[in-house]
């Protein structure tokens, strides 16, 4: 069964990477949920399904035997939390970055590099080098 | 989002929310549980109450700001694996101090977990809400 | 313990320094005056050859201690650190009176100071580098000392880059030697110095230190950052460029000599750049005016003496080194000082507008006389000896009349430097000067005029400091126990003929030095091709290079960031998946379960999120997405995460709502249709990659080990029946302390964010 799974899990893949390359923050956020459910269950796959049973010991037992594989559950729990808290610290971002620059392009918000950064201005900083006057 | 019926219902969700939460987090070293779930449940009835009625509401119902919870719970669960340093244990090793009860350091882990993952949610939540 | 306390000592007096040195204290030269004291108590163990070793555990695992030796060589370096440390200080707490940032000044000129000390006395060569690099760091602070000068800015970062990069070729070198030696220990490095030197990794060693050593010594071609450095107060050049700084590379050759000294690379090296930095020096004094500068050329031809001087094999160069490291720290250091006297009193350094100033400073004319006759080698000043020394340690080695002429030219400079400063400045007609000049109070004189002095009585009764000193330290040198006897008069032999003949040269020279400088100065070529200029251009190239990669890289795009990483990843799991063999598919027998429904879903759901036409419909795909997995989780045994999942998603649901309302609501592609074309072919393959690499693990055979560890123990060690929530809380606790740190951060991060904004809002109303 878990071939299938693998198959979809491709799927998800592939439509987070297409939004996630998308110029508008709002669909990279749809691509950033996508990619997260599609994580945990790359995670749940490796670690084998087929027991239908929670990893539960049962009360009077002192071990586990059959029941579902636990530690892919635990690494998932942590990570489904995680990604949650990280769509919503980016929407929190993009929202304040639309609200700055009123735009959802990505393309448009370049605040940080702007477009006409290319030359280092080193000339004028040669000349006062040049002039080297030996005094305190 | 101001409705009637969300307000109203809220009213209902929120103490039922919190209890059951509770509930959750002090079975989850033995049943399906634990803080991390707990804790989302907690933070989802305090949303369901504080959406209707504002960030005001949220602030008063809450008490401190959601920063100080998550703090508060970063704090209890860094202290939790302290008391292995007296038994000159690794950092972290889980206490079991009660022969009869089984009550251990663990529960005071996932408090702090608890804690921090309604900070957390309730932080961005308080975000969004309106003035 | 007393090794240890006086580097300790001088570390956190800099606090206390820099407190006083703010207030401008005379007192700040108490500190270096009382480590001058504490390393006197050394002194008596030096002539039976003892050695004061002491060590301490720092990084055991790595074989590195934090230890330090007392020996001839180091003694001397820590007295003359201290000793000219306590001049400089003194006078510069009036030179530097009413200066701004002269606490931090003070601060940093201790830390250098103690720096300094840290790395003569350290017995292991890491402990030795991480010294090294703290004088670079503290000389670049005390050099940039006017840092909204440009040209003291730029000085400051040459001198730093140029020692910082052969403190690197020095590390490299500190560990090539550390592995075959199997030691950082240098006491133990020298006991075994003939299989390191017949070792065929000597001499990339040798070359690695040899670089470090030069640059910090300003050998050339690496020397232009020495007379830029000119920049700096007086105090701070009187104090790097006599006794510290420089001398550090000196100290490396030296103290590494022993090991290496018969080696012909190491011969070659540094008799050659030693010889070639002489040279450089001597006709590049010959161009200044400026007296610092004309003192600082003059410098870089005392160290290319003394790097010559290591690279001679032998028992006499050994004491040469020795002595001549003395006599100059001596008389630079004293020369320095008077020429910032003068400075201070005339508002001048320039030598062309200076001239009988003996008039109205005689106390500082004095002074410059006896400095500069120690440095000029007559008797009976010590810098006799030391001249003697080198030209007996040239003429002792056969066929060595390079050297002798090398020595000769470079001896003949330090003649004219000297009458320049003494004399041209002193004697002759009056010059008319910006300030009416006065000899200056005591605390800038008192070191000159002790240091001048002390070159007068070393002269005259050396055996002061013969044994006591400098033969424990040329013994250091040698490597083994030297019987030398330090006299000054020699009677008539070949080398007082050429002390003679580089009198008579040094006086004609001098009294033509206006025309030869003239000349000199004009040969435009070695400003226009010299190292200086090479600094520039490899500053200016390093720096298109910077821009050019960045725009290469860095296109400003987030599309394209986000692309180039999702086609690097494609690209290294798929070719590694296939070159290594790893491409295996299972078998999809077994696959028609209920289950299969779900994956059906996801895919369909996935695709619709792209197909979306709105936001509200994508939300509302990738939230199915999100219960599609849910319910996986459900029926596949994880209540815990399907709980989690459906809390989650709904959460997320409402806030992504929740924005709905402040952000454009209708889906607008900004993607052009081939960009959108090549969006999809990259999509595409990230995401057949990552089929693939799924399908590829899923046909290996299952490792459960770990998994039955955790269902055997969860019970009868964590107490816990639910085996997820143990692993969260117990087994791998420290991890979910990480995660909801995470978590934490990510919350207070955004609620920074909205700080910002709520500002932004008020400044707006206002």
């Amino acid at each position: 069964m878990e071939p299938v799974f693998a198959l979809a899990f491709g799927v998800m893949v592939a439509v987070a990477a297409y939004l996630l390359m998308s110029r508008n923050v709002l669909r990279v956020v749809l691509g950033l949920l996508v990619l997260g459910n599609a994580t945990n269950l790359s995670i749940f796959l490796a670690g084998r399904m087929g027991s239908r049973t929670p990893p539960l010991v049962a009360a009077g037992e002192t071990a586990l035997v059959g029941g579902a594989n636990p530690l892919p559950q635990a690494l998932i729990l942590t990570a489904i939390v995680i990604s949650f808290s990280l769509v919503a610290f980016t929407t929190v971002l993009f929202e304040s970055a639309h609200r700055r620059l009123g735009t959802v392009d990505t393309d448009a918000m370049r605040e940080a590099e702007p477009e006409a950064a290319k030359k280092v201005p080193n000339d004028r900083r040669q000349a006062a080098a040049r002039k080297m006057e030996p005094a305190e | 989002m101001n409705s009637m019926i969300l307000r109203a219902t809220s009213r209902l969700i929120l103490p039922a929310a919190l209890i059951f939460s509770v509930y959750v987090l002090l079975r989850g070293h033995n049943e399906p549980g634990g803080g991390f779930i707990g804790g989302l449940i907690a933070a989802a009835g305090i949303a369901v109450h504080a959406i209707p009625r504002g960030r005001v509401s949220l602030t008063q119902l809450i008490f401190a700001s959601p920063k100080t919870y998550i703090g508060t719970g970063l704090v209890i669960a860094l202290a939790s694996g302290l008391p292995a340093f007296w038994l000159a244990q690794p950092y972290l090793m889980h206490q079991w101090p009660f022969q009869a009860i089984a009550l251990g350091t663990t529960l005071i882990f996932d408090i702090g977990v608890y804690l921090v993952v309604i900070g957390a949610v309730l932080s961005f939540l308080f975000y969004y809400l309106e003035e | 313990m007393t090794i240890v306390a006086l580097v300790a000592f001088s570390f956190l007096s800099a606090p206390l320094v820099g407190w006083a040195g703010g207030r401008s204290w005379p007192l700040v030269a108490a500190v270096p005056l009382l480590l001058f004291a504490g390393f006197c108590f050394f002194l008596p163990i030096l002539p039976a050859g003892e050695v004061a070793l002491e060590t301490y555990r720092w990084i055991p695992a790595l074989g590195i201690d934090a230890a330090f030796r007392v020996d001839g060589l180091s003694l001397t370096f820590a007295l003359l650190i201290c000793g000219i440390g306590t001049a400089v200080f003194l006078y510069a707490s009036s030179y530097l009176k009413g200066a701004p940032r002269l606490a931090r000044f003070y601060t940093v000129l201790t830390l250098f100071m103690a720096s300094m000390l840290g790395a003569v006395l350290a017995d292991n060569l890491v402990l030795l580098v991480v010294f090294w690099e703290l004088t670079s760091l503290t000389s670049f602070l005390l050099i940039g000392y006017s840092p909204e000068r440009a040209d003291t800015r730029r000085s400051a970062q040459q001198g730093f880059l140029i020692t910082v990069a052969g403190g690197l070729a020095m590390l490299a070198g500190v560990i090539l030697l550390g592995s075959l030696a199997g030691t950082f220990s240098i006491t133990a490095i020298l006991e075994q110095a003939e299989v390191i030197a017949a070792h065929p990794t000597a001499p990339a060693i040798i070359m690695l230190f040899a670089a470090g050593a030069f640059a910090k010594s300003a050998q050339a071609p690496l020397h232009a950052w020495l007379a830029n450095a000119m920049v700096a107060p007086t105090p701070v050049s009187a104090y790097l460029h006599s006794a510290t700084m420089v001398k550090l590379g000196v100290y490396l050759l030296a103290r590494l000599d022993p090991v290496f000294s018969a080696h012909a690379l190491w011969i070659a090296l540094l008799t050659g750049f030693g010889a070639l930095t002489m040279l450089t020096g001597a006709v590049l004094a010959m161009r200044e005016t400026d007296l610092k500068r004309v003192l600082a050329y003059s410098t870089i031809v005392s160290l290319g003496t003394l790097v010559m001087l290591i690279g001679i094999d032998g028992e006499l160069a050994a004491v040469a080194v020795v002595i001549f490291l003395v006599v100059h720290a001596l008389y630079k250091a004293c020369l320095f000082m008077v020429a910032g006297i003068i400075d201070h009193a005339t508002g001048t350094r320039d030598s062309s507008m200076l001239g009988g100033l003996r008039r109205h400073m005689p106390i500082t004319a004095g002074v410059a006389l006896l400095g500069a006759l120690s440095m000029a080698g007559l008797p009976p000043f010590i810098g006799f000896a030391a001249k003697e020394l080198v030209y007996e340690t040239g003429l002792e080695l056969s066929g060595s009349w390079v050297l002798v002429v090398v020595a000769l030219v470079a001896n003949v400079s330090m003649v004219v430097v000297a009458a320049i400063v003494a004399i041209r400045c002193f004697y002759g007609d009056l010059s008319a000067t910006p300030k009416a000049a006065q000899d200056p109070g005591f605390a800038m004189l008192a070191g000159p005029v002790v240091l001048a002095a002390l070159g007068l009585v070393f002269g005259a009764m050396p055996w002061l400091i013969s044994d006591s000193l400098i033969v424990p330290a040329a013994s250091a040198t040698a490597g083994a126990p030297l019987d030398y006897y330090l006299t000054l008069w020699h009677g008539f032999t070949p080398m007082l003929a050429l002390s003679v003949l580089t009198l008579a040269l040094g006086v004609m020279t001098y009294r033509r030095w206006d025309g030869l400088r003239l000349k000199l100065a004009a040969i435009t070529t070695i400003d226009l091709w010299g190292p200086d200029r090479a600094y520039d251009g490899l500053m200016n190239g390093l720096q298109r290079l910077a821009a050019w990669q960045t725009n290469l890289i860095q296109t400003g795009s987030m599309r394209v960031y986000v692309g180039r990483t999702l086609l690097t990843i494609a690209a290294a799991g798929g070719i590694t998946l296939v070159a290594r063999g790893g491409l295996v598919l299972p078998s999809f027998a077994d696959s028609f379960v209920p289950e299969i429904a779900i994956a059906v879903i996801l895919a369909v759901a996935a695709l619709a999120v792209v197909r979306a036409r709105n936001f509200v419909a994508g939300i509302v795909a990738a939230g199915l997405v999100g219960f599609a997995v849910a319910l996986l989780f459900l029926f596949q045994g994880a209540p815990d995460l399907a709980f989690t999942q459906f809390s989650v998603e709904a959460l997320a649901i409402v806030i992504m709502l929740a924005i709905v309302g402040r952000m454009p609501f209708r889906e607008h592609e900004y993607r052009s249709k081939p960009q959108r074309r090549r969006d999809r072919w990259v999509a595409i393959s990230i995401g057949l990659v990552a089929s693939l690499l799924m399908l590829s693990v899923l046909a290996q055979p299952f490792d459960d080990r770990l998994s039955v560890f955790f269902r055997e123990t969860a019970v009868p060690e964590a107490h816990g029946r639910n085996l997820v929530n143990v692993i969260l809380v117990d087994f791998r606790a420290i991890d979910t302390l990480g995660e909801i740190v995470v978590l934490g951060l990510a919350a207070i991060a955004a609620a920074a964010v909205l700080a910002g904004m709520r500002r932004a809002k008020q400044e707006e109303r206002q």
